[in-house]
């Protein structure tokens, strides 16, 4: 086992090489002047190669490229041409708010998505199993986007004023504001990587609301998050109920059921302590999959709802032309997949022994 | 005594129909599934929209129809008048756009296939013709373009190539084709390499090497048509997501360029009306639905159709 991990683990090391190589070269063919894009079009041209100067941009590309990778070796990410703040306290700020979206759309997807995964295959063809195998292919076919903006329109516009109306955009109310765990602790004077850790978490609103027993915020930070996560949540919501339901109906199949039911268990015991177990291992790499396309549904979703995470930020920075924020947060967010495809790997290689020996 | 008979029968049941192949078997197959029949109808449906369209649009697509708007002081509400789903807030035909935005749409499916296939069927080919190192640094390359996540990097290739002349080619259009295409190649890759893996070890295959066929023979000739089934299922599958990708573009403000009407970027534009007039947005996003779904439902009976021991599986 423990070599398994090591061989994927040195494998990830070109892979990580070759995304930052990318990413940097893609940054650098962003067309337009990074200068005037940050001070605006009038900026003189002694101002600008300050300006230049002050970040390097004056540098051959070769010799950027190594001074980029020595900073990240470093742990820095450079400092963003537009805020003028280093580029990992922009990450600490706004990667807690995706992550959580991302969580709890994932939440929703699985949970909802195997149970509905188990019903449709303990019943096949029963009603329930078609409406709910249609709406999953429905489900699969409407973008993140059109379900966003739907979804909005329908819970803040025509539900307003009814107690089903929900916001659509934000993490909290107005008026309303939650005390950073740090604070609450008593852990401002608090230095090192414990306290990026803290400051981390005190950016998920629910989380941090959670931990400090801050019900009022909890309620108004979760209505929040209803809208948002279930635009994100329903392409793998649908994905993750019909790879049950098959998986399910496969293993259902198998001789060691007939067994689990000629000793006459009951079909509730045969379904969810003999066959749901075996099934859910292809449901675990499909859960890891989507994780990836969460990530770019995460960008759309913060866009519409208004959410400043690590996607709407990226988008931004792309048309400001911050190349160190773009640079930065895509290589987090590519680095991110990749630790996510790792662990996928790694736990369906714990839970299947044919792989890891293969 | 029944069953001995139906024995002898099976036989001579099989040798009537020797002309069954492996095609004509699919397309039998094919034809009863009704899912597969309906998709299939909306796919030719919307080719032939994309193909004639601008010959039966009830308006040209850009042209705005501006006593409608100054009438009604803003997007004309559908199923009145002229405009039979009304207009933009332009005064531009609503029909009429989306018929030119299923003109994109097609032209994206079609295009970033052929991408996909002249990049990914040789990558694949490759690395499992020559194994070994070429193998191993392939397949970490592909792990590379994997390892990114889509759209950031579909984002990225367009911003950065927008204001070449590669980035204005046909609107904007030709930029997110390719863009799109370089992502998606890596699946069909790894198709065609695990197909090839276990194809290359057939005794065919060693047959040909025997009599001296060249590799890119053996390649071209006997591994690939071999292949051609899960690839031409994965081809099919891989177009709604390049709608969805175009159309998800489009909608963040890359892509077509006005006024030229992408399915996203009408949605985009109709986003500001929801309020008031959400047929903007209402019907682009059915479009957008009826594409992905028709194509993922003739998807899933090619499979089937192709691959029957698959049927009902993922």
């Amino acid at each position: 086992m423990l070599r398994f991990v090591l061989r994927r683990l040195l494998l990830a090391i070109p892979v990580l090489f070759g995304i930052i190589f990318v990413v940097f070269a893609l940054a650098r063919l962003i067309p337009g002047d990074p200068c005037r894009a940050q001070l605006g079009e009038r900026a003189t041209a002694a101002v600008c190669n300050d300006f230049i100067h002050r970040f390097g941009l004056d540098q051959p590309i070769p010799v950027q490229f190594g001074i980029y990778v020595g900073q990240l070796a470093h742990g820095d990410l450079g400092t963003s041409l537009k805020f003028g703040r280093p580029v990992t306290d922009l990450i600490i700020e706004r990667l807690p708010v995706t992550v959580e979206l991302t969580l709890v759309a994932l939440l929703f997807a699985t949970v909802l998505g195997i149970l509905l995964g188990v019903v449709s295959a303990s019943r096949r063809n029963s009603a329930v199993d078609v409406v709910t195998m249609f709406g999953a292919n429905i489900g699969v076919s409407i973008p993140v986007f059109v379900l966003g903006l739907v979804l909005a329109w329908f819970f803040a516009v025509v539900l307003r004023g009814t107690p089903f109306a929900l916001p659509p955009s934000g993490r909290l109310s107005s008026g309303i504001s939650e005390i950073p765990l740090t604070e609450v602790w008593g852990l401002t004077g608090m230095q090192g990587p414990l306290r990026v850790l803290a400051d981390f978490v005190s950016h998920m609103t629910i989380f941090n609301a959670l931990l400090t027993g801050q019900w009022g915020p909890l309620g108004d930070a979760l209505r929040h998050m209803i809208l948002p996560a279930v635009a994100l949540g329903t392409i793998p919501l649908a994905i993750i109920a019909r790879m049950t339901r098959s998986s399910l109906l496969d293993v259902m199949g198998l001789d060691y059921i007939r067994t689990a039911r000629a000793k006459g268990l009951t079909e509730r015991l045969v379904v969810l302590r003999h066959g749901l177990r075996n099934a859910l291992l292809p449901v675990v790499t499909i859960i890891g999959l989507q994780l990836g396309g969460l990530l770019s549904g995460a960008v759309l979703t913060e866009t519409i709802f208004n959410l400043s995470g690590v996607g709407r930020t990226v988008t931004e920075a792309i048309t400001g032309r911050d190349y160190v924020v773009i640079q930065g947060l895509t290589i987090v967010i590519a680095v991110g997949y990749l630790l996510i495809n790792l662990i996928v790997d790694v736990s369906y290689a714990y839970l299947d022994p044919r792989i890891r020996l293969s | 005594m029944a069953n001995t008979t139906q024995a002898l029968e099976a036989p001579a049941a099989a040798r009537a129909k020797p002309s069954a192949s492996l095609w004509s078997d699919a397309l039998s197959r094919l034809l009863r599934n009704r899912l597969a029949i309906v998709g299939g109808v909306i796919v030719l449906g919307l080719l032939l929209i994309a193909i004639i369209g601008p010959y039966i649009a009830p308006f040209p697509y850009q042209s705005q129809d501006l006593d409608a708007v100054t009438l009604t002081g803003g997007p004309v509400a559908p199923f009145r008048g002229a405009h039979i789903l009304g207009t933009d807030e332009l005064g531009r035909d609503l029909l009429s756009r989306l018929m030119d935005g299923a003109q994109i749409s097609m032209t994206v499916a079609m295009v970033v296939q052929i991408v996909v296939l002249f990049i990914g069927v040789p990558i694949g080919a490759a690395a499992a013709w020559f194994g070994g190192r070429t193998d191993s640094f392939l397949m970490r390359f592909t792990d590379v373009i994997y390892a990114f996540p889509d759209l950031l990097f579909i984002i990225l290739l367009g911003v950065a190539f927008r204001e070449t002349f590669f980035g204005q080619a046909m609107n904007g259009l030709l930029l997110v084709f390719v863009a799109i295409g370089i992502v998606s190649w890596v699946t069909m890759a790894r198709l065609v390499r695990g197909q090839l893996l276990s194809l290359k070890e057939t005794e065919f295959v060693e047959a040909a090497r025997a009599i001296g066929v060249s590799d890119f023979k053996i390649v071209t000739r006997h591994l690939l048509p071999n292949a051609i089934g899960p690839v031409i299922v994965a081809v099919t599958l891989g177009i709604p997501s390049a709608i969805l990708s175009e159309a998800t573009l489009a909608f963040i403000g890359i892509g077509a360029q006005a006024p030229r009407a992408s399915w996203g970027s009408l949605i985009a534009d109709g986003q500001n009306y929801i309020r008031s007039q959400p047929h903007l947005v209402i019907f682009p996003a059915i479009a957008i639905a009826l594409a992905l779904l028709s194509f993922t439902f003739l998807g899933d009976g090619l499979r089937d159709a192709l691959d029957p021991k698959l049927k009902g599986k993922q």
